[in-house]
């Protein structure tokens, strides 16, 4: 293994007309993650350079970057993977960047509150609630695989409906309403479902299947809006089947 | 009450149409579209007019073909959407004119399976 | 404080040409192209049935010709995509549930005996969900089911 890989990392100060690359030359340890790289860059060759990262292991959702023209966690993406190099660090795709490698995430965080990502009850107002609510191993292995959502983003850069339709509200929002309607505790599927029938909710998605595969916690958006495309569908057929105020 | 969209429809329609497609297409091509005319196999003209003629093939191959055109409307006016980068404005009447040609299409299936 | 000035990054006008995965999938819908054309075909075949033998004839021979029958042997490779793809993506929209399928093991107890940990394992039956694989298998017999009885009728 050579001692040392080439990053080409995107620049930009806001102000400028576009994005330049920088080269940077870094060791190469064989447990080096691409995260390991940047630090490695901003503690001793280029303190300017920007960029989001916390927990580095894989649980906070903010270091996701383009490796090499795919969307990835940078602290549990390997530079060895990349040897000989030179690896491509540019921010996600489909998001304004706002400096270096730091995208403006705006657009998500007023998206998601759309979908009510928390349990809805309707219980009486202001009551306590003096017990628990019981859930069953089954009934949570029920949505359990959407709950892993870390809110990484990658998704929405890997998703090319995203980028083309400014208004789609995206993969993680429609997993993260399928966690909650699939939540035996939840009462808000009604109000989910208004949001997400429009034509910004799920059905722009084309099922190109991308936000999968760059997903790192596996939480499957993609099948998630197939099963609310179906799950519309059905309860449309049924508002029309069924008499007024049957239900 | 739930909102009264017509996206959830349009989606079954493509999705019935999409079976269809799936289950059906590939066999009645190979037969009709290159085994017959090829000469790889002979059916009898008299008996294939007595198929196509049977009220129920009429309304089996309306159905079908009805729904594939459907679920070619829905799918194409999204492909070209994505795939050509379309303004969003261009969605409605995109999808008239796609919904349209495959209302016009079923027409012509429904007068070709009638008077066959 | 003023917003800063974010860039907004192009997207070209060829993005599905960019991943093997996006082109696949552009390619995958472009199938709704010789979808289309398999029932105008498929119409024009009923009508020439339709207006006696002669006009069936001239139909055949017309069907026959080189560029037709590329045609439709193009067709049929994006229809058999379009199958392929159709049934491998059904099991992700369509949950199927059965009371006795998806037994699995979901956590396994460990005990420590005579100085080595050794599995007791327990099973936990979870979810009573039919697995994907099997759900795809289930409409691959139903495509020949189908693509036999058809033949069949057409043939016999």
């Amino acid at each position: 293994m050579p001692d040392s890989i080439q990053m080409r990392v995107t620049r930009y100060t806001p102000g400028d007309s576009a994005p330049t690359v920088a080269d940077y030359d870094v060791p190469l340890r064989q447990d080096w993650s691409v995260l390991d790289g940047l630090n490695h860059i901003k503690d001793n060759l280029d303190g300017s350079l920007s960029y989001r990262w916390s927990c580095r292991m894989g649980i906070c959702g903010s270091c996701g970057m383009n490796v090499q023209g795919t969307p990835k966690l940078t602290c549990g993406t390997f530079l060895s993977d990349y040897a000989p190099g030179p690896v491509r660090v540019e921010p996600l795709t489909n998001f304004p960047i706002v400096r270096d490698l730091v995208v403006d995430i705006d657009d998500f965080m007023e998206k998601l509150p759309k979908v009510k990502p928390w349990i809805v009850r309707n219980d009486e107002a202001g009551a306590l609630i003096d017990r628990e609510y019981l859930q069953t191993p089954e009934e949570l292995e029920e949505y359990k695989q959407f709950s892993n959502c870390i809110n990484c983003m990658l998704c929405y850069a890997a998703c090319p409906v995203y980028g083309l339709d400014e208004d789609f509200i995206g993969p993680a929002a429609i997993a993260l309403a399928e966690r909650y309607d699939l939540d035996t505790r939840d009462r808000g599927r009604r109000e989910r479902l208004d949001v997400l029938i429009e034509r910004e909710g799920v059905w722009g998605c084309t099922f190109v299947g991308e936000c999968t595969r760059v997903c790192p916690k596996h939480v499957d958006p993609a099948g998630a809006i197939q099963r609310y495309k179906l799950e519309a569908a059905k309860e449309s057929v049924m508002a029309v089947l069924l008499p007024r105020g049957a239900l | 009450m739930i909102k009264r969209r017509l996206a959830p429809f349009q989606w079954l329609l493509f999705s019935g149409g999409g079976v269809m497609a799936a289950v059906f297409l590939p066999i009645l091509v190979v037969l009709f579209a290159l085994a017959i005319p090829l000469g790889l196999v002979h059916p009898d003209y008299g008996y294939l007019h007595a198929i196509f003629s049977f009220w129920l093939t009429r309304l089996v191959v309306l159905g079908l073909f009805v729904l594939m055109l459907f679920h070619w409307a829905h799918r194409f006016k999204y492909t070209l959407i994505d795939g050509l980068r379309l303004a969003h404005a261009v969605e409605t009447p995109l999808g008239v004119v796609c919904y349209g040609a495959a209302i016009l299409g079923s027409v012509a299936v429904l007068l070709v399976v009638l008077t066959v | 404080m003023s917003a800063p000035a974010t860039y907004r990054q192009p997207v070209s006008r060829l993005w599905w040409l960019k991943k093997p995965t996006y082109l696949l999938f552009m390619l995958r819908e472009l199938t709704c192209v010789f979808v289309a054309w398999s029932v105008v075909f498929l119409t024009m075949f009923v009508y020439a049935i339709g207006r006696g033998e002669a006009a069936y004839r001239r139909f055949l021979d017309w069907a026959a010709s080189p560029v037709v029958v590329v045609v439709n042997l193009v067709a049929l490779a994006f229809l058999v995509l379009h199958t392929v793809t159709w049934f491998a993506l059904t099991p992700k929209a369509a949950v199927v549930r059965a009371p006795r399928a998806g037994r699995r093991v979901v956590a396994t107890k460990m005990v420590y005996v005579a100085g080595k940990v050794r599995p007791a394992a327990t099973v936990i039956q979870v979810g009573g969900r039919v697995p994907g694989a099997a759900v795809i298998a289930a409409q691959y017999v139903g495509l020949v089911v189908v693509s036999v009885f058809i033949a069949w009728l057409v043939l016999r």
